[in-house]
């Protein structure tokens, strides 16, 4: 739990190489690019949740002065296949295109239907509203249990669900079944003491990331497609772009600006292609950048849910079965988080019978996207809230029964080889010697107003599985001794700083010695997104092997200068040495110099085990009873890291994760109309959490070393949005005695509960 | 229709970070547009174009100003501070150097926002409380750090000023 100091940099709380800056207002975000020449457009979006588009008239648009250019879908090729998109999964280019700009139909409020370029904003914005088109409304579907309804309206009429390769017969909403069982349900419900069955509903949020999507692209008449774009992938970018554009790779360049936010929101494209069809038509850079609205309406949150959990123990607190249905809301094109929801849902226990049944299905709202632990978070929520009220039943400590039931190394998981080392249980530990749990809680208060409050303290484990993908890394070794690291990850929270430092733990240097920067896709070799936890792990795996590549150079370019063998060097803390010949990093760097020799190494590495991240949290709440408003007063994070590179941003990463677990609990969803449309599409509507609506977050980092990584690193970014809706669920249980299983847990739904329970009393 | 789309400019003058500016714009035109289109000062960012997340923070006149919320014409006059006017050539403000310190930020987009926004109330209450930095920022959103470490950076920037 302590840091070993057998480090030199990992470890330390250095400040970030993009620091200056991005305190100064120097950084260039994706809204900040302005080329000469360069044109704005806006995109018209669909009033409808659900309907035909059965003409399009440009005309009155066309004509007004300053506009430059008018596209629709018919502008875009067909396009086909699959893209790998990393966490935010298989991306099938037709969907991606036809979500871009809509294609026959309009499957959502907030669907782009065409563009407008003109020579300034404005223009563009008031010309959009002169394009006619001519709609005829389909009833919409916005439910996922209605979705699944055989008679419920099919948004498209030619999906059949998938269940393991096979097809339906009749088209359905339904897009893929997911199934995974072990051992025997029947018999181990059949042998529990208590069972728990519940149902749970949560609504569609969104990653929330302050900066809107924003991009920039010059297709110049020699072909080449540059784009400027806030990205967590600027490969990913390219590969989508050359799909939907079937436009040659090669042909295309995409420079990451620096970006503000993206929590998986930021790995689809919605922009770019426009923009890029855009530049192709007027010969001049078109920029797009999105307004609130059309980030809420237009892009991809989470999906909606209804979970069903049934658990059961023994007497002694075993469980003995788990059985899970869940149904995610795609929205309208196939392909929500259900996998990564039915994988992480009982994840942090150990089981002998299980049965877990997911469903990708379509629904009239945005198409999701990957946020933050995508899929774990609201399938945990109802694994924990059944857990929490499986100790009650037993009269158990919610964390004697978590250290009973811990899932270790070896034990089973559904899908893909068991667990390798995880810290689940060591998580739990420290958590039960946190001064949090040990500090006893007064369960009831007074508000500076003088009513009277109660208070609850609750606990809920989480999990995200991380993964490894593939990052680059070029090092060039600077005559006076830095070294200039380029990486192809863009840089979200702080993976400069973690990244460069790994590389200087490796190379011997100081970290103020290595210079990183985030470069585009002509300069660096195939990068991952910043997804799925990876970039900690990934691309520190990439310039850990970097670091020895370049150790290796140097010493074989020292070894002529030496006339020595170069096995015959020697590598000791930065120091090179051979025959009583001494060289350190930087003196090396000169001396290579002088005799025009230089140092460029390139790598490209794919990780192979990422391994899990589980974590452990502690709320305490209190809960106004007359107006069923709920405050979280103190919250407690534990969470294994494997290594903490540089500590500071992993509880950086924490306390985010934390506060958007906490907006996901208590404040934020989309709330739809009848007709389908999105009532709350602004920041005044749509409660992300203040600095009023969370306390001060304590953090307490474990570190089980993850043999996958040499030294140690597990991704630390999205498992601690994880366990807060049910830590607080279970808060709030514990203050006023009533259970909430529906995100959000707004003070209506607080209170009607309190005033259900107490009539039933 | 179409002459409507194209308004008149208006000619303004306004002190912005210290320096005399004139400037040209649209009526309809916010402040907010004027300072990064027109004077190339991008440091105020949109996240929402209707006041709710701070992200364009200004001082105007001594007053914190969600700059999307006033109109360039506005300015006509005034003093600017933008957070390209926080610090000079060679140095940060305890505000800016706290931050870097306390790992008050991480995609950084919300920053220039919350560092404005800290300096004014540091400029009327040089020691707060938590619970009146709480309350000050509460107007500004960020969606990374769950406020904590920008809590504790605006306290450090508070006794750095005192010491």
């Amino acid at each position: 739990m302590t840091a070993e100091t057998k480090y030199r940099v990992i470890g330390t709380r250095p400040i970030r190489p993009d620091g200056v800056d991005k305190v100064t207002g120097r950084a260039v975000y994706g809204a900040d690019v302005k080329l000469p020449r360069m044109a704005h457009a806006k995109i018209l979006r669909s009033p409808h949740a659900h309907a035909r588009i059965l003409s399009i008239d440009t005309a009155r648009a066309e004509a007004v002065p300053g506009v430059l250019a008018v596209i629709t879908a018919r502008d875009l090729p067909e396009a086909s296949g699959v893209v790998e998109a990393g966490e935010g999964g298989a991306v099938n280019m037709r969907d991606a295109s036809h979500n871009i700009l809509a294609h026959g139909k309009v499957l959502y409020q907030g669907h782009a239907v065409a563009a407008v370029a003109a020579t300034s904003p404005h223009i563009a914005a008031e010309a959009v509203r002169l394009i006619d088109v001519e709609y005829e409304v389909l009833p919409p579907v916005m439910n996922v249990r209605r979705a699944m309804e055989p008679d419920a309206p099919l948004l498209h009429e030619d999906l059949h669900t998938d269940t393991a390769g096979e097809k339906s017969e009749q088209p359905s909403n339904i897009a893929s079944r997911h199934l995974a069982e072990e051992g025997d349900v029947e018999q181990g419900f059949a042998q529990a003491a208590v069972v728990i069955e519940r149902e749970f509903e949560t609504a569609t949020v969104h990653q929330g990331y302050i900066e809107p999507h924003a991009t920039v692209a010059e297709w110049r008449a020699d072909g080449q497609l540059t784009i400027w774009t806030s990205t967590q992938g600027a490969f990913a970018v390219r590969e989508q772009c050359a799909e939907i554009l079937k436009h040659p790779q090669s042909e295309i360049r995409v420079i990451p600006t620096e970006i503000g936010g993206g929590f998986g929101g930021k790995i689809n494209v919605y922009l770019e292609p426009v923009a890029a069809v855009l530049s192709r038509k007027t010969g001049r850079p078109i920029k797009i950048t999105m307004d609130r609205a059309e980030v809420l309406t237009g892009t991809g949150p989470t999906p909606g849910s209804y979970i069903r959990v049934k658990m059961g123990a023994d007497r002694e607190g075993r469980i003995t079965a788990a059985e899970a249905f869940l149904a995610y809301e795609a929205g309208a094109y196939p392909g929500s988080a259900i996998g990564a929801g039915c994988l992480c849902v009982f994840a942090p226990y150990k089981l002998k019978n299980v049965r877990i049944d997911g469903y990708d299905v379509v629904v009239n709202k945005p198409k999701s996207a990957a946020y933050r632990a995508p899929g774990a978070t609201v399938a945990e929520f109802a694994t924990e809230t059944v857990v929490d009220e499986i100790c009650r039943k037993l009269g158990m400590d919610p964390l004697d029964f978590r250290r009973l039931n811990s899932a270790v190394e070896g034990d089973w998981k559904p899908w893909g080889p068991p667990y390798a080392r995880i810290g689940h249980l060591e998580c739990v530990e420290a958590a039960m010697a946190s001064g949090h749990w040990r500090s006893p809680l007064q369960k009831t208060a007074s508000a500076p107003d003088g009513a009277f409050r109660r208070r609850g303290r609750g606990v809920a484990s989480g999990y995200w599985m991380n993964w490894d993908g593939t990052s680059s890394c070029t090092g060039r070794l600077n005559p006076d001794g830095t070294v200039s690291l380029l990486e192809g990850s863009t840089d979200i929270g702080g993976t400069r700083a973690s990244v460069a430092m790994q590389f200087a733990e490796e190379f011997g240097v100081d970290y103020a010695q290595v210079r990183p920067q985030v470069v585009d896709t002509d300069t660096i070799g195939y990068t991952d997104v910043t997804g799925g936890s990876r970039t900690t792990f990934g691309t520190g795996l990439a310039a850990v092997e970097l670091a020895r590549r370049m150790k290796a150079e140097i010493r074989d370019k020292l070894a002529p200068l030496w006339e020595v063998e170069p096995g015959a060097i020697t590598w000791n803390a930065g120091v090179f040495s051979a025959d009583g010949r001494q060289a350190t990093v930087p003196e090396a760097a000169k001396l290579l110099a002088e005799h025009g020799q230089h140092v460029i190494v390139s790598v490209t590495a794919k990780g192979s085990n990422a391994s899990g991240a589980f974590a452990v949290h502690i709320a305490d709440v209190e809960v106004d009873p007359e107006t069923g408003k709920v405050d979280v007063i103190r919250y407690t994070a534990v969470q294994d890291a494997g290594r903490a590179i540089h500590p500071a941003y992993v509880e950086g990463q924490m306390q985010g994760g934390v506060a958007q677990g906490i907006g996901w609990a208590l404040h934020e969803g989309y709330w739809y109309d009848e007709a389908g449309r999105l009532r709350n599409a602004s920041l005044l509507d749509y409660r992300m959490p203040t600095t009023l609506d969370v306390p001060n977050i304590e953090c307490i980092i474990v570190e089980v070393p993850n043999p996958g990584h040499p030294y140690g690193v597990r991704g630390a970014g999205e498992v601690p949005i994880v366990p807060p809706p049910a830590a607080i669920a279970n808060a709030i249980y514990d203050a006023v005695g009533v259970r909430l299983r529906r995100l959000p847990m707004t003070p209506d739904r607080v209170l009607e509960a309190i005033l259900a329970s107490e009539a039933e009393a | 229709m179409a002459t409507a789309l194209l308004s008149d400019k208006v000619a303004v003058s306004a002190t912005v970070n210290g320096e005399e500016v004139d400037f040209l714009c649209e009526p309809r035109e916010s402040l907010l547009e004027v300072l990064r289109d027109r004077l190339g000062l991008t440091g105020a960012k949109e996240g929402c174009n209707n006041g709710n997340c701070g992200a364009c923070c200004v001082i105007l006149d001594g007053r914190l100003v969600n700059s999307c919320c006033v109109l360039g014409v506005e300015v006509q006059g005034s003093t600017v501070t933008t957070v390209e006017g926080l610090g000079s050539p060679d140095g940060l403000t305890p505000l800016q150097q706290a931050f870097l310190e306390e790992a008050a930020l991480q995609c950084g987009v919300c920053t220039p926002g919350f560092l404005v926004a800290a300096q004014a109330l540091l400029d009327r209450i040089p020691h707060p409380t938590e619970a009146e930095i709480r309350w000050w920022l509460a107007g500004n959103l960020c969606r990374c750090t769950g406020y904590d470490k920008i809590i504790r950076a605006v306290q450090k920037a508070a006794g750095a000023a005192s010491a």
